[in-house]
């Protein structure tokens, strides 16, 4: 596949995952932030597929935006709570979490512009075409037992989910 | 300029594969235009099936036939008044029929209508087409969400309930498709949408003949599993009027419900031409490689022509038998102007260069207009599944008999 | 402008982590704060395919590691958001405070 317009289609999709960032955490009605949470998932599928990552970006726009979203979605609709919206959006100690980011941002700033030439350009241009099948064949040869332990993660989580929201054990 | 638009005329792969914007736009142009006639067409085709079904005759007034209806109720429906309920959150319910819009309409750019002809041809096609038609989910729930009244609400977390359970017994069916396609001599297998087509190709069996009857069974869930993904009947609770007074788009009025009866409409024809491509052979002509040679080619090239012949013929059929009364001149005239077209289209069909070309997407779209038909003649035929009964098909029923049917596809695959 | 390299995509990924670290600090609702945590893990999961173009699919196959164990944690944390939610009518951090002296 030809890449057509890298520069353009980059920022435009990480500008729109962080704005959708941004709105996620600023908005008072969590369903707005939910919407805009969707929408940086799939901004987010389109970085991975600028980063010839096609399988990943498929396993995001299924597994993420629609599965995980539409769990929150519902759980926002059983628990919201008109109260919850008239009141103060920010805890108490925001002041105190603003600081501890912009001091963790600072130290990202640090190491990036030291370590520019760290990063080089590309090196390896993975091939587009085979990459599901090199990916299978890594999941069910390398990472064969983190698979397993995957899968049993998840049974634990249904099991959990499922007790933890019932009414009578 | 001009070198950008005709070199790609020259290449032999689909304007996404070559990176060429303009022709990647009016394919799109193509396919939405035609997406949008073939739902015209969907809801005229509905009403008439319909009600022939239950013995009484449906539109007849608006043009010949009813043809015209689709328009009147377009007409109709734009011009009501768009009624928003007082306590609703005015965003979401905005955005909620352009979610189900935009869910539907992207699945639209990796459907082959032919080997070249496709907006584009991702390697992870298939896996795209269910992700981005799973996304309908959310504006679903928050349609029901946001027209805060009960009927919407619980309409809408059916509805999403629903097509989540059956979308899991869709993909496994899926899977078991896919698997199929890597028994070839390098054991290397697709899931891009053109690749399929070309693996039943090369392996010369459609995929709903192969390892009979583990293909036929994982097309009968996949077909299953798309009615209910696609809310209609007979797993339509969530929206029947006697039910629920419409479900999740009861307080969607005029424009907007027409979105949301467009976005049905079109994932309608995307899930079937995801089956149609996996099972059915694609753009395959009936029997790619037991008739070949060149009087079966030109056989069933003359296809096309022959059929929109056929229907000129019963339009021609239907002037005849119009009352001769003076008022029902115009009525006459317009059918027979109709049947006149379709006949010009059928000899324009007979033309050799137009022969060769349109052979593929003729032979893709009679197979999803089948499955149209099918869709319309379960909703006359099936009563409607309980909301529990709905749930314990697609669990316990349709989920274990996909992991069964993808376990024995993976075991003779292996074997043979 | 220069071509996109990796760099760019790290300093995407380092300020979407920022904004989930500020979302989980700041933010008074349990569901925005379960969000947020999506927005990090989502941040991180930029990072390892942003490498993985240099090094390998290992990235692309531990961001997939990644994404599955997302949806068991979300699943798991909005069903204790239930569990609480249903003995005490609220979904405010600061009145998770059963367990104080």
């Amino acid at each position: 596949m030809t890449p057509v317009a890298t520069t353009f289609f980059f920022y435009l999709l990480a500008g729109l995952t962080l704005l959708s960032g941004v709105l996620v955490i600023t908005r008072k009605n969590p369903v707005h932030s939910a919407l805009a949470l969707i929408f940086g998932l799939l901004s987010q599928a389109g970085l991975y597929l600028m980063l010839y990552a096609p399988f990943v970006a498929g396993v995001q726009i299924i597994l993420y935006a629609g599965g995980i979203m539409v769990l929150f979605l519902f759980v926002i609709m059983l628990v919201n709570l008109d109260r919850a919206k008239k009141e103060e959006q920010f805890n108490q100690q925001w002041l105190v979490g603003l600081i501890a980011a912009i001091a963790l941002g600072a130290l990202f700033t640090g190491v990036y512009l030291k370590g520019q030439d760290l990063f080089p350009e590309h090196t390896m241009t993975l091939p587009e075409g085979s990459n599901t099948q090199q990916i299978g064949l890594m999941l069910y040869g390398q990472y064969m037992f983190a698979f397993e332990i995957a899968s049993l993660l998840l049974l634990v989580a249904i099991i959990g989910a499922v007790v933890m929201a019932k009414k009578r054990i | 300029m001009l070198d950008y638009i005709t070199s790609y005329l020259g290449m032999n792969t689909t304007p996404g594969q070559a990176g060429n914007i303009f022709w990647a736009v009016v394919y799109i142009m193509i396919v939405f235009g035609g997406v949008s006639v073939a739902v015209m067409a969907m809801n005229w085709l509905e009403r008439k099936a319909l009600a022939h079904f239950q013995i009484r005759l449906g539109p007849m007034r608006v043009g010949p036939h009813g043809l015209l209806q689709p328009i009147a109720d377009a007409l109709k429906l734009f011009t009501k008044e768009d009624i928003i309920p007082s306590e609703a959150d005015k965003l979401v319910f905005w955005i909620a029929p352009l979610i189900i819009l935009c869910a539907s309409f992207t699945v639209y750019i990796v459907i082959p209508f032919g080997p070249t002809h496709a907006v584009t041809d991702l390697n992870i096609g298939i896996l795209f087409m269910l992700g981005v038609s799973s996304l309908s989910v959310l504006g679903v729930v928050m349609a029901g969400w946001a027209s805060n009244s009960h009927y919407p609400l619980i309409g809408s977390l059916r509805s999403s309930a629903q097509m989540i359970s059956y979308e899991v017994a869709m993909g496994m069916a899926v899977v078991s498709a896919i698997l199929m396609t890597s028994l070839n001599k390098e054991g290397t297998g697709t899931l891009s949408m053109i690749g399929i087509v070309q693996a039943q190709q090369q392996q010369q069996i459609w995929f709903l003949f192969k390892f009979f009857p583990l293909g036929f069974i994982a097309f009968v869930i996949f077909a299953i599993a798309m009615v209910a993904e696609t809310n209609r009947a007979p797993f339509d609770l969530p929206e029947a009027e006697s039910e629920l007074t419409a479900g999740f788009h009861t307080e969607y009025s005029g424009l907007r419900w027409s979105l949301f009866m467009l976005g049905e409409y079109a994932a309608m024809i995307a899930v079937s031409s995801i089956a149609v491509t996996l099972w059915l052979g694609g753009w395959l002509r009936p029997f790619p490689n037991t008739l070949t040679g060149d009087t079966w080619d030109l056989v069933f090239s003359l296809f096309p022509g022959f059929t929109f012949l056929a229907l000129a013929l019963v339009a021609f059929v239907g002037v005849v038998r119009m009352p001769k009364h003076p008022y029902f001149r115009i009525q006459t005239i317009g059918l027979a102007g109709f049947g006149a077209v379709l006949g010009l289209i059928g000899l324009i069909l007979f033309i050799p260069p137009v022969r060769d070309r349109i052979q593929d997407i003729f032979w893709f779209v009679a197979k999803v207009a089948v499955f149209m038909y099918l869709y319309i003649w379960y909703r006359a035929t099936f009563p409607r599944y309980r909301f529990d009964q709905l749930m314990k098909v697609g669990w316990k029923v349709l989920l274990p008999i996909a992991i069964g049917v993808l376990i024995l596809t993976a075991i003779l695959g292996v074997l043979l | 402008m220069a071509p996109i390299g990796t760099l760019h995509y790290l300093v995407a990924a380092a300020a979407l982590f920022i904004l989930g670290v500020i979302g989980v600090l700041t933010r008074r609702n349990v569901v925005i704060v379960l969000m947020s945590i999506e927005l990090i893990l989502n941040a991180v999961n930029l990072n390892l395919v942003a490498f993985s173009r240099l090094w390998g699919l290992h990235g692309q196959v531990f961001a997939i590691f990644v994404i599955t164990d997302a949806a068991a944690e979300a699943a798991v944390g909005l069903g204790i958001l239930i569990a609480f939610f249903r003995n005490k009518e609220t979904v405010n951090v600061d009145e998770v405070d059963l367990l104080k002296w």
